[in-house]
């Protein structure tokens, strides 16, 4: 916790969360979010041994739905909405990555 | 107990004595006059509301039941997915998207009468505390406008405040309903988590989003959570049980109820705010109420433990927008650029600020140190909050710091903007209701609001407190920028 | 690096570790998390909607069937069933509508079991998890090779199907092992009705874990993940390869790079797979819009009492028929062992579901020996159909072969008609002339052959038992075909003294 966010940090979290910014947003980002960060570590330094974590503020289990069909989207009305389409399928540019 | 204007509209509707047209047609008219300058609406739904308000005119004039909101305007925040109708959340990202599904709560109106004449402004993707990060420009408060109404729900309370709309929804991740509420003088709920859908609701932070509404009255108020509360199957964090019933509870007062004045949820508010609940705290008494002073220290770490979790949920929740299969794309050789050119484009600052932080939170190596253990914090809290209430039914504190703040005042200080959501954000992490009623006003005559909160499924305690707290409010002056004939109650062309 | 042309990795002292990963669609009416279709080879993007989108705003709810049907396989793999949570596994691809992955991490639903081979070796089954299924890309120009392509297009329809993913624990010890291990959770899968188990169409998939270590060694070596295995057959090549290949590296003194390889089959090799410094980081966190699954006992209870017998079981009732006495009355020898044809013919007919034609056929008086050869070795060949053959007309045809009616190959073809066509297999004999030669005829052919063939008869008569093959084929010239072999092989015997 002790280190301060970098700009290196930054740009790695940059390409996590995919988004492009030039060199200037990154130092500033890298600034901001520092500083949020440090007003967090009053968090990460309580102790907290032994407490569970919540996830969620409902104590609900086994939320469950019946296997029955329902109506689909018209696939019109869904490719209207896509940047790019071809052939009944959504289209984007070439893919460099492999799926993992 | 005040009974408020869409109860009275909705009689008038059902009993055949005014039109849900002429009703809705007035509205708009409100809107067109006073928007332009307010900018509360990001879609003004002209067309699409008169047909709406014709279809409940229609159903009156059969001598069926229109429902309980019939022909009532309501101004819905741009994050509620409207079929056909662009659902924008303030982004250049969804700019030009239109939905093929209404959310839950919107269905919900319809099926009560009430007809959505727009589409109100926020912070983009609700993140934020004054509706400064809308794509689209500020929303103005309309008791002065050149100060923020407050956000992320500012467009529906703005809306609300100065008359365009008697009810609106927001949504409240940290604040998001009840500190524009506070900073336009309306009142706003935050119900407990899971008692109204979320199907619909474009996700901010998942385990803490929850819709409601706002009002001038909290028996409008609690008439709209009525109508929008209950079990949703398409949901599957909303719980398995009728929703409290509010509606008929409103006026039964507090005599004899206990009520904690939590002094984390106050004192570190300006003076003015500090007087309000303690006035507030006297109204009370005053009415029966047992008062007793309280403290919750571990409510001091629900803000930076609120600013971990919400922007981690977000950051996954906002991966979705990457230019495939609907919204803004930008142009690039593989879809690798295409997708970080697309959202550098469509997300504005704050977005990408929480992105990136939610996304540090949760990469490898931060996950224990930050999110998980936000969450245990959050474990805290929710502890903290079960253990205060075996000795009182409700709390009662300020809703937010300080009144409003002029537009672009705390742009560039992300920290000072989050500290506007400090008394608010403990709720969200315990996922129990609290309220926001105005009560009076600082010397520049901004509205404040005290705020009233109560253990989950306590929304019946909340508007009881809130509308004693109501009836026993400090007046507050008119807003500049509203049609005044109809916060006067009357609806008679101005 | 040539391994392919190279020696195995056991015949450099190196022994393979293999551990499996299997994901299986599951055999569900609808997604895991909405309504829509869960149907393989519709039109594209036709079984689509906000949910399996990633529409914003939409919310995913859980398919119980889902949920009976990984439990199912869970105790189908004697593991336990654990109160469950689902996780957001978070990276970026366009076939992923929300940009991330329903998938549960640290609290997966079934654990601890393990899968039973045939042999009788047992692979540990680490987890069996739900998670949701991404959508399909086609990669379009450059000859559909990724790198090269122009664009992509995207369907959606697979998006949401429901996958059990079944991990093993590094137990298997060659490629060989690895396909028997997959071949029998294959059939566990069909058994329990959980899966189609189709690899070819994809609703199976597995990735293989391969390392390997100095043969006697306990140790574990670095592991690389194989990827893009999509038949038994490329399953064994790829493993044998990458065994060979790491086993290279460790020989000429380097170390083996822990990656994800992707086997190529027309190259018949595996290559790394490009990754950047946050692929990796999938930042697993609670999925806040589902709560957890806690499968009761009394659920647990009633998925289990519904399970159907499972292959191991029906292979030992197989194994016992054939020990079994033939008739009633005649010795009963329960210790005698089927052979190794036997072996594989049980396990044919358990794989393919068929174990009901020859336990029918068997009850009615059939020879278990003859049932089970006829169902393995021809009735599988078809085993959709196999499964829809009329049980009386199958022993009605069995019986036939059995009383020398027909012969061996004639039955075949009856059976070959049945399968297409059904009917009454007395009918199709007679309509195609088949009918084996009676007792008498049959001799007469034999003398006639053997009076034809003196020399090779002293020889025969000498005890050179393989002129038995000469006569069969002569006789069956002169009965045209109409012979059984093993009748004329035991009128040999009878006019040999």
């Amino acid at each position: 916790m002790a280190e301060r966010l970098t700009r290196e940090d930054a740009a790695y979290v940059a390409r996590l969360a995919r988004i492009q910014l030039s060199e200037e947003e990154l130092e500033r980002y890298a600034e901001q979010l520092a500083d949020v960060l440090e007003h967090a570590a009053a968090v990460a330094a309580l102790d907290t041994e032994g407490v569970h974590p919540t996830s969620h503020p409902l104590p609900l289990r086994n939320v469950l739905r019946r296997d029955e069909v329902w109506p689909c989207l018209d696939r019109a009305v869904v490719l209207a909405e896509a940047p790019a389409a071809e052939d009944g399928r959504f289209r984007v540019p070439r893919i460099l990555g492999e799926p993992l | 107990m005040t009974s408020g204007p869409a109860s009275l509209l909705s009689a008038q509707v059902r009993a055949g004595e005014r039109s849900a047209v002429e009703v809705v047609e007035r509205h708009l008219d409100a809107v067109a006059r006073i928007d332009p300058e307010l900018h509360a609406f990001v879609t003004v739904l002209n067309d699409g509301a008169v047909a709406a308000a014709a279809a409940v005119d229609t159903v009156v004039a059969a001598g069926r039941d229109p429902g309980p909101l019939a022909g009532v305007p309501v101004a819905v925040k741009d994050n509620m997915c409207t079929r056909g109708v662009r659902t924008t959340c303030s982004s250049r990202i969804l700019e030009h998207w239109h939905p093929p599904y209404d959310a839950t709560v919107v269905e919900r109106l319809t099926a009560a009468g009430a007809v959505v004449i727009g589409k109100t402004n926020l912070d983009e993707f609700a993140m934020g505390s004054s509706t400064e990060n809308s794509a689209f420009g500020p929303t103005r408060n309309p008791h002065d406008p050149s100060r923020v109404p407050g956000g992320s729900s500012g467009g529906s309370a703005a809306a609300v405040a100065a008359g365009l709309a008697p009810i609106g929804l927001g949504s409240d991740t940290g604040g998001s309903i009840r500190q524009p509420a506070a900073l336009c003088g309306v009142v706003g709920m935050k119900p407990t988590y899971g008692t109204v859908s979320r199907y619909g609701l474009v996700a901010f932070a998942s385990s803490l989003d929850q819709i409601g509404p706002f009002a001038r009255t909290v028996s409008d108020a609690a008439l709209l959570f009525d109508v929008i509360g209950g079990h949703d199957p398409m949901d599957s964090t909303s719980l398995d049980r009728p929703a409290p019933r509010t509606a008929t509870v409103v006026g039964d007062g507090v005599d004899g109820c206990r009520v904690g004045v939590v002094r984390e949820l106050y004192e570190d508010a300006e003076p003015a705010v500090r007087a309000a609940v303690s006035a507030a705290a006297e109204a009370l008494a005053g009415a029966g109420a047992v008062i007793e002073e309280c403290s919750i220290p571990e409510v001091r770490h629900a803000l930076p433990a609120y600013y971990l979790l919400a922007p981690a949920e977000a950051s996954s929740n906002l991966a979705r927008y990457d230019g495939v299969r609907y919204g803004l794309r930008v142009d690039a050789p593989d879809v690798e650029s295409m997708n970080a050119a697309t959202r550098a484009a469509g997300f504005g600052a704050e977005v990408t600020r929480r992105v990136m932080l939610g996304t540090y939170a949760l990469s490898a190596g931060y996950y224990d140190a930050y999110y998980g253990q936000a969450q245990k914090v959050r474990t805290l809290i929710i502890d903290a909050f079960r253990r205060t209430y075996e000795q009182v039914d409700a709390l009662l504190g300020a809703t937010t710091p300080t009144t409003a703040f002029a537009i672009g005042d705390r742009v560039q200080d992300p920290w000072a903007m989050y500290l506007s959501d400090v008394f608010s954000v403990p709720s969200n992490l315990s996922g129990d209701p609290a309220i926001s009623v105005p009560f009076g006003s600082d010397d520049a005559g901004l509205p404040i609001g005290v705020q009233v909160l109560a253990p989950a499924l306590g929304e019946p305690m909340v508007v009881r407190v809130g509308a004693v707290l109501e009836a026993a409010a400090p007046p507050l002056g008119q807003p500049r920028l509203a049609d005044r004939a109809l916060l006067g109650g009357s609806s008679e062309p101005s | 690096m040539t391994a392919r042309e190279s020696q195995p990795a056991t015949a450099r002292g190196y022994e393979p570790v293999i551990g499996l990963e299997v994901h299986c669609e599951l055999r569900t009416e609808t997604k895991l998390f909405c309504g829509c279709r869960n149907a393989f080879g519709d039109e594209p993007n036709t079984n689509v909607c906000p949910v399996c989108l990633g529409l914003p705003g939409s919310l995913p709810v859980l398919n119980s069937k889902a949920v009976e049907l990984a439990m199912r396989i869970g105790l189908a793999l004697h593991c336990e069933i654990r109160p469950s949570t689902f996780h957001r596994k978070n990276y970026f691809y366009p076939d992923m509508p929300k940009d991330y992955q329903i998938s549960q991490y640290d609290e997966p639903i079934n654990v601890g079991g393990f899968l039973e081979l045939p042999d009788g070796y047992r692979v540990g089954v680490v987890r069996a998890h739900l998670e949701e299924d991404t959508g399909k890309t086609t990669h379009v120009g450059g000859g559909g090779r990724i790198h090269d392509a122009e664009y992509a297009l995207v369907d959606y329809n697979r998006a949401g199907v429901p996958l059990v993913e079944i991990v093993s624990a590094p137990d298997l010890r060659s490629a060989a092992q690895a396909r028997t291990y997959v071949a029998e959770l294959r059939s566990i899968l069909v058994a329990t009705d959980a899966s189609d188990g189709r690899m070819e169409e994809g609703s199976m998939r597995v990735d293989a874990n391969v390392s390997v270590r100095a043969a006697g060694s306990a140790d574990l070596g670095t592991r690389c993940e194989i990827k893009n295995l999509n038949s038994l057959r490329s399953l064994v090549r790829a493993i044998d390869y990458e065994a060979a290949r790491q086993a290279e590296v460790l020989e000429s003194g380097e170390a083996v790079v822990q990656q994800t390889r992707h086997w190529d089959e027309k190259e018949s090799r595996t290559v790394a797979l490009r990754s950047k410094e946050e692929a990796f980081d999938y930042r697993y966190f609670p999925e806040p819009d589902l709560v957890p699954v806690a499968p009761d006992p009394q659920w647990q209870t009633d998925v289990a009492s519904a399970l159907p017998p499972l292959p191991a079981e029906r292979r030992a009732r197989l194994r016992q028929l054939l020990g079994a006495p033939a008739a009633p009355g005649a010795p009963w020898d329960p210790g005698a062992p089927p052979t190794a044809a036997q072996e594989d013919q049980i396990a044919t007919v358990v794989e393919h579901g068929l174990d009901e034609l020859v336990t029918s056929a068997a009850e009615d008086g059939v020879a278990p020996s003859l049932a089970l050869a006829r169902t393995a070795n021809e009735a599988s060949a078809d085993p959709h159909r196999a499964r829809g053959l009329d049980r009386r007309a199958y022993v009605s045809l069995l019986e036939m072969e059995e009383r020398g009616q027909v012969t061996a190959t004639q039955a075949k073809a009856v059976l070959a008609e049945l399968l297409e066509r059904g009917g009454d297999p007395v009918d199709i004999a007679r309509r195609r002339g088949f009918e084996a030669l009676g007792a008498d005829s049959l001799a007469g052919a034999v003398a006639v052959v053997v009076g034809a063939h003196p020399n090779e008869w002293e020889r025969y008569r000498h005890g050179e038992d393989k002129l038995a093959q000469f006569f069969i084929g002569q006789v069956m010239k002169v009965t045209k075909g109409k012979a059984d072999g093993k009748t004329v092989v035991a009128e040999l015997q009878r006019l040999r003294g």
